[in-house]
């Protein structure tokens, strides 16, 4: 145990049975456990029995193995494992509304393009953008809107894979 | 062959080998029920005065004899009232299934009556639950329930039913309970890692919880103890597995454990701990519990290792099989010098006791627990409440084998003895002795209808000082004696109660007159109650206060003045 680990930030990837009241059972462990959770994002997977939870959290190595072990006690968790940054990809994806503004409109576009988001809708008084990256990107492009006045953004949460063929199955415990 | 939802409940229950629940019939389940009557020459029902002493005494049957415990509710109240015992189960790792009935399936998700999401809310007290909305995969529910009720480390599984569903008809067959979900058998590695630590102590200390008499390992931990000269402590949870007469046995650590056993545990060099979890109760101070030894921790939850004590050895998985596999690699040893400094902790221990003696005016609680010990036999079971009369019978109980103690550990719940202690005797066939305080017992002495109706062989021994004893120790120590809510000032009458049950009571307020009446009520074939008079101002010791740690042992209080209210 390494109690006396720094904090960081963990991505897990929980392989769980696709049926009613799974994500209640994990996150109502959070809650009786006292786990702090950044995102979480659910979703079907290639096989319609199982779902897949991609879970981001803050903690030191202690709380990362609690997690860890808590997670791998429900009955419907199937595989858990942690994503390490180096060796897998993550990705999130955001909407974000902005007024439309003649007077910035060339400057949204050219972040935009820059950012390679595309606009998905487009209206005389509002405009919306859909951008997938990285956190720190999606972060980045949020700062960067800013100035220009979001009227209403939502993102995703992140969804991660291992690169390589590397698996939840193979390599998950 | 074809049956109602209902018929495969009950069908289910005895295929996977139960012959008796305990419970509460109610509209929800009267198909049931029904199915129960109509099969009363296979399985006994036993019906409660209220579903929180239904679900004890399933947990009780479970203690008593290691078979699983079954609790059948009907929907909202009658499964809320449940929420106490599963907790209670889930907390000490006792297997048990609930069955609760809920409105059919169109009222649903209605405020309909007497309807309540009762899988939502024993989601955190249940190890699983069940909503089983659907005939086809009822029989399947019902015996994976069972399977994860006992595999690994138990706890309790709910399935709730819709009405519909147990009127509905479908396809039966008698199936072969599921085996146990194999537990992982510990690497070579591993194993020698373990046996070279206890190799090298010098002052070994083995360290028994609720998990070793799962894991069988009760007759391993004494050949352990006696191959290298260690000594054997234990929680509360973890008594009953070595007898109290083994000379090795220095009885329960922790807040209130023996002087002898929390201060060796301290001195020693390796503690090897076998279904253990380092509750706060029995570690005291975390940053302050573990000074001087290093630990070898062997659990059949991988969750539980390095959880609340960090391990320099923790092995999870088949602790029989592992513990085995160490203790064949552990060569037999001598250590003159530790046997020697448990000698002198095991005589500190007896001055320390006898000052205590000499110092009462009164009967102690340690002379009533003697007395029983006069009586009770290798088979007799003993159930407690929470308080100050749990502790005592921890300390002093003489127990002769595993499987005779039932007692709410992890969650403490007060009210817990009389149905556990009903479920303990009908389970086990067995004489059951009920050790339990006035506040306790007050909780839910309803049970004592069903300690008549099912003649229960229970001899109950009310700890009577006419407070909260324990709250009230507290507050002796800890907030300036102002005994708030803790002076009950009740004008009960236990022995008119039991007599108003249909139930011979006894009162005893000397050591003479309590080995009188424990005499005869033990004697009774069925229930029979015990109100003996305690003072006040006995409190358990020794104590650890909350936070501390050994070095803040406390083994006399003065005696307060009298109460300022």
């Amino acid at each position: 145990m390494s109690q006396t680990d720094k904090t960081n930030k963990f991505t897990i990837a929980v392989y769980v049975d696709n049926k009613f009241g799974v994500l209640t059972r994990v996150t109502s462990m959070f809650t009786r456990r006292g786990f702090n959770i950044d995102s979480l994002t659910v979703g079907e997977t290639e096989n319609p029995a199982y779902s897949r939870i991609t879970l981001t959290m803050s903690g030191d190595g202690y709380a990362r193995d609690q997690m860890l072990n808590q997670l791998r006690k429900l009955i419907n968790v199937r595989k858990v494992q942690v994503l390490e940054p180096e060796k897998s990809v993550a990705r999130e994806l955001l909407l974000l509304k902005l007024a439309n503004d003649p007077s910035v409109r060339q400057d949204v576009l050219m972040a935009v393009n820059v950012y390679r988001a595309s606009i998905i809708d487009y209206s005389p008084d509002a405009l919306s953008i859909e951008v997938t990256g990285a956190p720190s990107k999606i972060d980045a492009f949020i700062e960067l809107m800013r100035p220009f006045g979001i009227i209403e953004m939502c993102r995703t949460g992140l969804v991660a894979i291992n690169r390589g063929s590397s698996t939840i199955f193979k390599d998950g415990q | 062959m074809k049956l109602k939802g209902s018929e495969i409940i009950v069908e289910t229950l005895i295929e996977q080998g139960v012959d008796t629940i305990f419970g509460y019939p109610g509209g929800a389940v009267l198909d049931i029920y029904d199915a129960l009557y109509m099969r009363s020459d296979r399985i006994r029902s036993v019906v409660t005065a209220h579903e929180q002493g239904a679900a004890h005494a399933a947990d009780g049957y479970f203690r008593a004899t290691g078979k699983v415990g079954v609790v059948i509710a009907t929907s909202g109240p009658g499964a809320t009232n449940l929420v106490t015992g599963i907790a209670t189960a889930m907390l000490d790792s006792v297997p048990m299934i609930c069955i609760t009935g809920n409105v059919g399936t169109p009222l649903i998700g209605r405020d309909s009556f007497q309807e309540i999401d009762i899988t939502g809310v024993t989601l955190p007290v249940t190890k699983h639950n069940y909503f089983a909305n659907n005939i086809e995969e009822l029989a399947a529910d019902i015996r994976e329930a069972f399977q994860i009720a006992r595999s690994g480390r138990p706890g309790p599984v709910l399935i709730d039913v819709p009405k519909d569903i147990q009127t509905t008809l479908y396809e039966w067959e008698k199936q072969d309970p599921l085996p146990l979900i194999e537990q992982r058998k510990a690497s070579d590695e591993e194993i020698k890692e373990a046996a070279k630590l206890i190799s090298e102590s010098k002052r070994p200390y083995f360290y028994v919880g609720g998990g070793s008499i799962g894991a069988g390992v009760e007759d391993m931990v004494q050949q352990a103890a006696e191959k290298v000269d260690g000594v054997i402590g234990c929680s509360l949870m973890g008594l009953s597995c070595v007898p109290t007469d083994n000379p090795r046995f220095l009885g329960m650590q922790g807040m209130h454990g023996h002087y002898a056993s929390s201060k060796a545990q301290d001195m020693a060099d390796l503690v090897i701990a076998v279904g253990i979890r380092f509750s706060d109760r029995a570690t005291g101070n975390k940053k302050r519990y573990k000074q001087n030894f290093k630990i070898v921790q062997l659990d059949v939850d991988f969750a539980e290792i390095n959880k609340n004590i960090p391990v320099e050895c923790g092995i999870y998985g088949d602790v029989n099989d592992a513990f085995r596999r160490i203790m064949d690699l552990v060569p037999a040893a001598k250590h003159p010098d530790w046997m020697k400094a448990v000698d002198q902790l095991k005589k500190e221990e007896k001055e320390q006791q006898d000052a205590l003696e000499e110092e009462a005016k009164t009967m102690t609680p340690k002379e009533v627990v003697g007395i029983i010990n006069r009586f009770t036999d290798k088979d007799t079971v003993i159930a407690t409440d929470v308080g100050q009369h749990q502790m005592w019978a921890a300390q002093y109980i003489n127990f002769r084998k595993p499987r005779t103690w039932a007692s709410s550990g992890g969650l403490g719940t007060m009210g817990y003895g009389l149905g556990a202690a009903i479920g303990c005797a009908i389970g086990s066939g067995h004489k059951t002795v009920l050790l339990t305080g006035d506040g306790s017992f007050g909780m839910n002495l309803n049970e004592l209808a069903t300690a008549v109706s099912q003649n229960a062989d229970v001899t109950i021994v009310i700890f009577d000082n006419n407070t909260l004893g324990m709250v009230r120790q507290w507050q002796t120590l800890f907030y300036q004696k102002h005994y708030a809510g803790t002076t009950l000032n009740r004008k009960t009458d236990f022995v008119k109660l039991a007599e108003a049950f249909g139930l011979k009571g006894y009162r005893a307020v000397d050591k003479e007159s309590f080995r009188r009446a424990f005499s005869a009520a033990y004697k009774t074939q069925g229930p029979a109650l015990v109100d003996v008079m305690i003072d006040q101002n006995a409190f358990v010791l020794p104590m650890l206060p909350p936070g501390g740690s050994i070095d803040d042992i406390i083994v006399d209080i003065e005696e307060p003045e009298e109460a300022d209210q």
